[in-house]
């Protein structure tokens, strides 16, 4: 038998006791409020630090004396996201209510002004329609590309055969390069001059092709590049499935002449399929993150601008800090809500059948 | 009959389980496929041993070599070392003295802080994907959609806070500060990835091992943890693939002593007004390549089994 020991009882708000979290809190927003008011930054920044070591420590011993294991093992990661993630997201957050540039020092508070001027204003408005819907473009293209062409290529490797662990470590290298290196590859690949695109079509009897002349033609490259950098992960996550349908399936539906699209259908795939929703997830993510690839290429030009080069810009080089953060959380609104929706209708079919 | 290792099978020829199993001629046309895949990956090494005129020579130089004549001269360039030997070391100044450029500082803050941050990440995910998968807090899902929401943002939104916050603190352009941000960057993906293993393994041998008088800890680190080690592998590498690369934190939160490779390789592009160096940015990358290359390589098969034993339902 285990010895199920009975946890304390938890103690009154009032006593001073190394787990009581309530009244560590209380007293921690207190003192904390204090010390933003009274005291300058750099030391009021240390005493709210103190206070929220006094709560997590009091919320730590409180674990372990009612056996919470979950919380504490949870605990470290959740600070470390609170610290360098949510407090930072909140910040910002917070930051997109106000009239705040990095390179002033003036700040004040407007509301919700940048948010409505972002939707409403004649000049913001039609830029920010024109991004999102570039940003949707890529997000389509990109995504479903590196699906398509991830999947072939797992399934090419996904026999067994001579060399085989060899020629994968090949197509897995491009994910590993650096985004620095691959744009600026690429943009040497594409060069009018010099680059290797343009002297094929040049060799075939064409002329000097300028592939970035056009929006499509800028489009494609872009799409290309990114594509070509990250099937490979899409890749090693199929295949991960792929491998791991057992092999007396595939045996039984040959013996009982099972055509090989049906066999697909319904043997292989349910094995994939949550790790193409995962890889799907993770590559849609990326997507709407869409920026490296544009600056090193074509630099937003013939409108290829997306969202995300856009928040940087705005916010790293016009040091217009609110505006960005305002427009970030535009954004993350739209991704939550289509994550939403897209694990809701994952989670549904999955129960479904 | 005795299985044993031959040198053929050693290298790489060997059967193993799988979807089936082909011969050489599904290797030769997976060999095609993958060196077209690999062709840009093969163009940046190729041009990190080309010279500057070489690198930009029209029509295109590809060979080293012209295979006894067999290749015509103007498809040929003459392989130097150059551009590997000045990654760390060259003249700024034509004729000038020959300084060293730092490089072999950026390549180990890139291997120290890559390396660190990712083994953090992974003791810490691996705790909280436990705790979540085994203990299941109220409201467990939301967490961990908060979790992964905090990757959804552009990255810039979140560093603006973190560098004025890293300001107030002193942790701008120290190892620390990079190596905690990196930790908490890596944390989602390796918190969602591992709860996923954890979520696989049977319980009963857990329950078992209870039943028996094992303490909660010894559970975790004799039944759970050997049983996930290709879970671990997996993360890893992923994690460290991402880490390694990772342009923008880097730019604006290492200083002169804690940059990274992709943060100089991007300086030595802009460098100088002359240009992009080709050569020598192509030498950069390839160096830059061949440490994360490795452990992909030796950690590969673990990546395979560790990705299916994780997320695949039984």
């Amino acid at each position: 038998m285990t010895s199920v020991a009975i946890p304390e009882p938890a103690p009154d708000f009032t006593t001073i006791a190394p787990d009581n979290w309530k009244l560590a809190i209380a007293v921690g927003l207190a003192v904390s409020v204090l010390a933003i008011v009274a005291l300058p930054a750099s030391l009021s920044f240390w005493v709210t630090g103190a206070m929220a070591a006094m709560v997590a420590a009091a919320f730590v011993v409180n674990a372990y004396r009612r056996h919470y294991y979950g919380g504490l093992l949870v605990a470290p990661a959740i600070a470390v996201l609170f610290v360098m993630n949510i407090f930072p997201l909140l910040w910002s957050l917070g930051l997109s209510f106000f009239a705040y540039q990095s390179n002033q020092q003036s700040i004040r508070f407007i509301g919700l002004r940048n948010y409505e001027q972002l939707l409403t204003n004649e000049l913001k408005a039609p830029e920010l329609w024109a991004n999102l819907t570039n940003t949707a473009m890529f997000v389509v293209l990109t995504v479903s590309a590196q699906m398509i062409v991830g999947f072939l290529l797992a399934v090419l490797f996904a026999k067994q055969f001579p060399l085989r662990k060899y020629l994968l470590i090949l197509v897995l290298t491009p994910m590993m390069l650096s985004v620095v290196a691959v744009g600026v590859f690429f943009s040497y690949y594409y060069d009018p001059t010099f680059g290797l695109l343009s002297q094929i079509i040049k060799a075939w009897g064409g002329e000097q092709f300028i592939l970035m002349s056009t929006k499509a033609g800028a489009v494609a490259g872009i799409v290309f590049a990114d594509a070509w950098m990250w099937s490979p992960f899409v890749m090693l996550l199929v295949l991960a499935g792929l491998v791991s349908v057992p092999k007396y399936l595939y045996e039984a539906a040959a013996i009982d002449r099972v055509s090989g699209w049906r066999c697909f259908w319904t043997i292989t795939f349910p094995y994939i399929r949550g790790l193409l929703m995962l890889a799907l997830l993770f590559r849609t993510i990326e997507a709407f993150k869409l920026a490296d690839p544009v600056i090193l290429l074509t630099k937003g030009g013939n409108d290829t601008m997306t969202i995300s080069y856009h928040v940087i810009r705005i916010a790293n080089e016009q040091n217009k800090t609110s505006e960005g953060a305002a427009l970030s959380y535009l954004l993350l609104f739209v991704v939550i809500v289509l994550t939403n929706l897209y694990l809701y209708v994952a989670n549904r079919r999955s129960q479904g059948t | 009959m005795a299985e044993t290792t031959s040198f053929w099978e050693r290298l790489g020829f060997r059967k193993a389980s799988g979807v089936g199993e082909a011969g050489w001629g599904h290797t030769l046309f997976a060999a095609i496929v993958s060196l077209i895949y690999f062709l840009p990956v093969l163009l940046i090494i190729i041009t990190s041993f080309k010279l500057q005129t070489e690198a930009l020579a029209v029509p295109p130089k590809f060979l080293p070599t012209s295979f006894f004549g067999l290749i015509p001269e103007q498809f040929v360039f003459t392989p130097t070392l150059e551009n590997f030997t000045s990654v760390f070391s060259r003249a700024y100044v034509a004729g000038g003295a020959v300084e060293s450029t730092g490089f072999d500082r950026f390549f180990f803050n890139s291997i120290f802080i890559a390396s660190t941050s990712v083994l953090l990440a992974l003791v810490i995910g691996t705790l909280a994907a436990y705790g979540f998968s085994r203990y299941p807090l109220k409201g467990n899902d939301t967490y961990l959609f908060i979790i992964l929401t905090t990757r959804m943002l552009p990255a810039i939104v979140v560093i603006i806070p973190v560098i004025l916050m890293f300001r107030v603190v002193g942790l701008a352009g120290s190892y620390l500060g990079i190596i905690f941000l990196y930790t908490a960057f890596n944390l989602p993906f390796t918190i969602w990835m591992m709860k996923s293993f954890f979520d696989e393994l049977s319980l009963d041998v857990e329950d078992a091992a209870r039943i028996d008088g094992s303490s909660d800890a010894k559970v975790f680190f004799k039944i759970c943890l050997p049983q996930v080690l290709a879970g671990l592998a997996a993360t890893f590498v992923f994690g460290l693939i991402l880490t390694w690369n990772e342009f923008l934190f880097a730019l604006l939160l290492t200083g002169v002593d804690t940059r990274t490779v992709p943060v100089a390789m991007n300086q030595a592009v802009a460098g100088g007004g002359i240009g992009v160096l080709w050569g020598l940015l192509a030498a950069i990358e390839t160096l830059f390549l061949i440490p994360v290359f490795l452990v992909t390589f030796f950690l590969q098969n673990h990546l395979l089994r560790g990705v299916t034993f994780g997320t695949v339902k039984r």
